[in-house]
């Protein structure tokens, strides 16, 4: 079982790699620590805190503490959804930590918590309209993505919103087509 | 869908708070409740059922709102998105 230490020193860990800071409020610090070690506990995996995870891996995948939306909200809005992480400045007090609106998309939520997600492989889908993003978990499409600055490349659903490497921005990330011909 | 109450003198307007038992903005907005001495039930959806979890997106969906947590219903009308002091008090009067 994992302890509110190894939380912290995780997030601590996190938040100096990628030059964030953690909540200056002790209390509110602690009660996020708290909710992400409990979270770790019930579901294998620590999903944030503020959304409501539903325990299935590949619904959750975009959620899971560092969430997807960190560092878009961190840029736009100086925290992230939980106010966890944050920029210098509203941790130095110079800007007031306000609550932000939720990034993640509705068609995302959709799927992890609307009728589909419960029912049984064998129901019957209604046409796809949004193409990354399947209303079933079976049928989340992994893709290779590469970051055309530093050539990290990542498995997944979506390109990530800032490369972890070079921080370079979500459209210099390309899909990688792979395409196999037999010969002889 | 059990919702529970805490009690308060301050009952001039019907509370009824969404919240997520892990969230640090939901605890926020229950104390504030609480030290303003406003009567009010609650809800945790992560540890409803997931029958109740959709009963409670539609419900806020409904009145307008996207179904992110704290969500504030007063009177069964108005709804406050996230831990909007201005907006609370405004809303309650207080």
């Amino acid at each position: 079982m994992i302890t509110l230490e190894k939380v912290r020193q995780r997030a601590e860990s996190d938040a100096k790699t990628y030059g964030y800071y953690l909540n200056p409020d002790p209390q509110f610090l602690q009660d996020l620590l708290e909710g992400l070690r409990k979270n770790e506990e019930r579901y294998g995996y620590p999903a944030c805190p503020c959304r409501v995870g539903t325990g299935n891996l590949e619904l959750d995948r975009d959620i899971i503490c560092p969430c997807d939306y960190r560092d878009a909200d961190v840029a736009e809005h100086g925290t992230c959804y939980c106010a966890l992480y944050m920029r210098k400045d509203l941790y130095e007090g110079k800007t007031p930590i306000n609550p932000i609106p939720e990034r993640r998309p509705p068609e995302k939520q959709a799927r992890a918590y609307g009728p589909t997600a419960a029912a049984t492989p064998a129901a019957q889908q209604a046409p796809e309209t949004k193409p990354n993003v399947s209303t079933r978990p079976d049928l989340v499409k992994k893709k290779l993505w590469y970051c055309k600055q530093c050539g990290y490349v990542v498995y997944r659903e979506d390109p990530p919103y800032v490369c972890p490497i070079c921080k370079a921005k979500r459209e210099m990330f390309a899909e990688i087509e792979i395409s196999t011909k037999l010969q002889g | 869908m059990e919702k529970i109450r805490v009690s308060g003198k301050n009952k001039t307007h019907k509370v009824l708070v969404y919240a997520i038992s892990t969230c640090a903005w939901c605890k926020m907005t229950k104390q504030f409740l609480k030290d303003s001495d406003v009567e009010y039930e609650y809800v945790d959806v992560d540890l409803a059922s997931e029958e109740d979890h959709e009963k409670i997106r539609k419900e806020i969906t409904r009145l307008g709102a996207s179904p992110s947590y704290p969500t504030l219903i007063v009177d069964e009308r108005t709804v406050i998105t996230g831990f909007r002091k201005d907006k609370i008090k405004e809303a309650l009067d207080i």
